[in-house]
């Protein structure tokens, strides 16, 4: 295989050659991966901000960089340099400052936050009797001051856009939004672009820090977060009997994407094969699949045809698996009726048990993970499994890690708005 | 290295717009754009947002029970996702495939996709108790947890317009959805240029829409981009300083390769031959429409100018029409700014629209501005350059052939 360095569709095979992360667990792929082999929870109180008259108080949040004043897209940015200078360092691709070719950019949907909109309107009451327009006094605040740098922050673009500065990437940045399944979005069209012979390598990243009080409430009002708060790392259940929904998490991941060819060619150390993606929309409903799991099967069905492989030949499983009651039950049916009776004896274990649910950079955080996993052998456990669900009947690698060596790991992330997609991650061509 | 795109153009996967589902200002659909572009002067329709002196060009009456006909669905939307869902179903019904189920569930979604507009009721009540207490969080919390609704959200979620747009219309093949306004608008044609062009898929609904609101109107006049007081023509704008005024429009197109549109006996209105959004890190316009000029092949070139009265990108596009009215000898410019604004993420995938329909009929379009490119002429164009600025960044363009 490796001597024609192309896939079983004739087209380039897709390697992966560095990796970079930053989770609640911590700073860089070693950290992160003994904590979690380890079976240690990043979630805990929110100290960021009050939480008081708010349901939920616990995430798994990042608080030991210096972010400065909360700001989503400014941490989301800090969070994705880190994990592009691991990633480009081990890479070893063009330089610190150079990165030779596009960017696929996984964030969440930005807009101006209650501080600065606080601080606009506080600026025009501090001079002015209040309007009964609101509009009229935040525009008339707006002109007179200058929030040029705050409000081009807020722009849905300027994660992107900044990433594409620091670290000179070629062409448009590219800033994808499929809410919960981002990541694996931003990592599937990188590696398109380079089937497509666009480039010899992508950028394709994952950024999300969404934890603030107007999202904790949105996700609230639509009960998709657990309140179980105390404690806190016992919090995040998948697959257990008892989960009552996710835990919000933030993080980041950066994924070098590279052909085979010039990943050789250059001498490059390869972490491991983007063998196939898959993806199919569901029409059913917004926040809700179909109960029949038709597109969730079909985007697995997409990746497993993409890859060539057969659902027998997979090794391992690392699933959206949320914890959310909805996820996990359809996750589960899905995956049930493409891998039948052998499912049993695939050990399927959730990253989110312990770093929470990291939106739009989970696909990528979860990508590394699996590579990770691979690499090293040995599968993180699922935490906080007590009390298994009758009826998700799943080798989850309940509560300790176990040593395996894995070959081959299919990584699942779906997303509201019938977003479903599915990479196969493989070890190294041979 | 750097990035290299297509040219592996052969009989079978030439990417064709089948299908056009345009709103704006003007009105609805094909011909209604069409009728009032080529006939008599053309006056853009403005108006000031209630309460202070800016303009929009803004949204023409819809009656979206024609596209989206769940009263269920609808009351789901937030205005901007109304807009994009009914234009995309415009779209479908205009490729003849919206009671294609089979094609729908083969079609890729690829949305342009901005947020919502904010709730500006519930906004200015909580602001009316926090302003002066600005840092009260806990009372924000409780103001939040009051006021906010689970729907909310969901007309805010960016990817939820593509969302809407599968559940109403059933398009199924895959969804994604690209932020980040007008650049998105380009990302989007491109990909789906690029995928039908590679062989990968048959089938592409693209586009956005936008609604010009208040609350995307804050952002403009903070970032010192908004053009304020009443209408001028854009090619009058930058001795005042410059600036834009939004519109809204929703713009989706069927992008479909020429194999599978023959095979379903489909009318194209044109072929977009290539799209570029930079290959380097200079995404300059000038740069992207040279890297364009190697694939113009005629002297009679028609240029639909995105330029939306920002400046420097306003006066950069002039620099780059004067460069074309030197290279091309029948250079034809129509700044579709002027009449639709600037409408983020719809507005290059209008640009295109407008382009294809000129090509697709015999009847030139009037001049949209008074600027000195823009001339009366009774000659269609064989090409199409469709150019988009970004609001701070980025610049694209497309080229579309005329198919004979």
């Amino acid at each position: 295989m490796a001597s024609t360095k192309l896939d079983h569709k004739k087209r380039p095979i897709v390697v992966v050659t560095g990796m970079g992360i930053v989770t609640a667990l911590g700073t860089g792929k070693q950290d992160n991966w003994s904590a979690l082999t380890a079976g240690r929870s990043g979630i805990d109180r929110i100290k960021r901000f009050a939480t008081d008259n708010l349901r939920t108080t616990i995430a798994g949040q990042i608080n030991f960089i210096d972010n400065g004043e909360y700001c989503a897209s400014t941490m989301c940015y800090n969070l994705a340099v880190l994990a592009v200078e691991e990633a480009i360092t081990q890479s070893a691709i063009g330089s610190r400052t150079d990165f030779p070719g596009p960017l696929f950019c996984a964030v969440p949907p930005f807009e101006v936050e209650w501080p600065l909109r606080i601080k606009v309107a506080h600026a025009y009451s501090g001079s002015n009797a209040p309007s009964e327009n609101l509009f009229a006094s935040l525009a008339a605040s707006a002109e007179a001051g200058d929030w040029r740098d705050e409000f081009t922050n807020a722009q849905r673009e300027s994660v992107a856009e900044r990433l594409a500065d620091t670290f000179s990437v070629r062409g448009q940045p590219i800033s994808v939004s499929t809410a919960c399944a981002s990541g694996a979005s931003a990592i599937h069209f990188g590696v398109e672009a380079i089937r497509r012979g666009e480039c010899d390598a992508a950028l394709c990243v994952g950024s999300d820090a969404s934890v603030n009080p107007e999202a904790m409430v949105r996700f609230s009002l639509l009960s998709a977060l657990t309140t179980r708060n105390d404690p806190p790392q016992a919090a995040s259940r998948p697959f257990s009997r008892d989960r009552d929904g996710f835990v919000m998490g933030e993080g980041s991941a950066a994924l070098i994407v590279e052909s085979l060819q010039s990943a050789t060619a250059r001498g490059a150390n390869i972490l491991g094969v983007l063998q196939g993606c898959g993806q199919r929309a569901d029409s059913f409903h917004r926040t809700r699949s179909n109960p029949d799991g038709a597109a969730i099967i079909s985007a697995l069905t997409n990746a497993f045809n993409d890859a060539g492989l057969a659902p027998s030949e997979i090794d391992y499983i690392n699933p959206h698996g949320t914890g959310t009651p909805e996820n996990d039950k359809m996750e589960y049916i899905s995956l049930l009726e493409v891998f039948g009776d052998t499912l049993k004896d695939v050990p399927v274990s959730s990253n989110k048990s312990m770093i929470g649910h990291t939106l739009s950079a989970a696909g990528a955080i979860e990508a590394v993970f699996s590579l990770l996993t691979i690499e090293n052998g040995s599968l993180p456990p699922t935490i906080n499994y007590n009390i298994p669900d009758p009826e998700i009947l799943l080798d989850v690698v309940p509560n300790k890690s176990r040593n395996k060596q894995v070959e081959r790991v299919l990584s699942n992330s779906f997303g509201f708005g019938g977003q479903n997609i599915s990479l196969v991650l493989c070890a190294e061509p041979v | 290295m750097t990035c290299r795109k297509g040219h592996r153009l052969s009989k079978n996967t030439r990417a064709l717009i089948t299908g056009i589902g345009l709103v704006s200002s003007l009105g609805i659909g094909v011909d209604a754009h069409r009728k009032k572009l080529s006939q008599g002067s053309i006056i853009p329709i403005t108006e000031m947002i209630e309460g202070v002196s800016y303009p929009v060009h803004p949204l023409c009456n819809i009656d979206y029970e024609q596209q989206i006909p769940r009263r269920g669905d609808r009351r789901q939307m937030g205005d901007w996702q109304l807009l994009g869902t009914f234009a995309a179903g415009l779209a479908l019904e205009d490729a003849g495939l919206a009671a294609d189920d089979d094609a729908k569930s083969r079609t890729h979604l690829l949305v342009a996709a901005g947020i919502g507009v904010r709730d500006q009721e519930s906004d200015q009540a909580i602001i009316n108790q926090v302003v002066n207490l600005p840092n009260d969080g806990p009372l924000l919390n409780q103001l939040l947890m009051d006021t906010l609704r689970p729907t909310l959200f969901l007309t805010q979620l960016a990817n939820l317009l593509a969302g809407n747009i599968s559940i109403v219309h059933g398009v199924t093949g895959s969804s994604s959805s690209l932020m980040g306004a007008e650049m998105a608008g380009v990302s989007v044609v491109e990909n789906a240029v690029n995928r039908i062009q590679s062989g990968d898929a048959d089938l592409f609904l693209v586009g956005g829409s936008f609604v010009a609101s208040p609350d995307h109107l804050l952002s403009l006049i903070a970032m010192k981009l908004a053009w304020k007081g009443e209408f001028l023509p854009i090619s009058q704008r930058e001795a005042k300083g410059g600036g834009a005024l939004f519109g809204s429009v929703g713009a989706f197109l069927l992008i479909e390769s020429s194999a599978h549109a023959e095979a379903r006996g489909a009318t194209a209105y044109a072929a977009i031959r290539e799209v570029n959004s930079g290959n380097g890190v200079n995404r300059s316009i000038r740069e992207v429409v040279k890297r364009l000029m190697g694939t113009v092949a005629t002297d009679r070139l028609l240029v639909m100018s995105g330029a939306t009265g920002i400046e420097p990108q306003t006066s950069e596009e002039k620099l780059v029409l004067e460069y074309l009215g030197i290279a091309v000898k029948d250079l034809q410019v129509r700044s579709y700014s002027n009449i639709l604004g600037l409408s983020s993420e719809a507005h290059f995938p209008a640009g295109v629209a407008l382009a294809a329909i000129a090509a697709h009929h015999a009847e030139p379009y009037v001049p949209f501005d008074i600027s000195e490119f823009e001339h009366p002429t009774n000659e269609v164009a064989d090409q199409m350059l469709v150019t988009t600025s970004g609001q701070w960044r980025g610049a694209g363009a497309a080229l579309l052939d005329r198919i004979e």
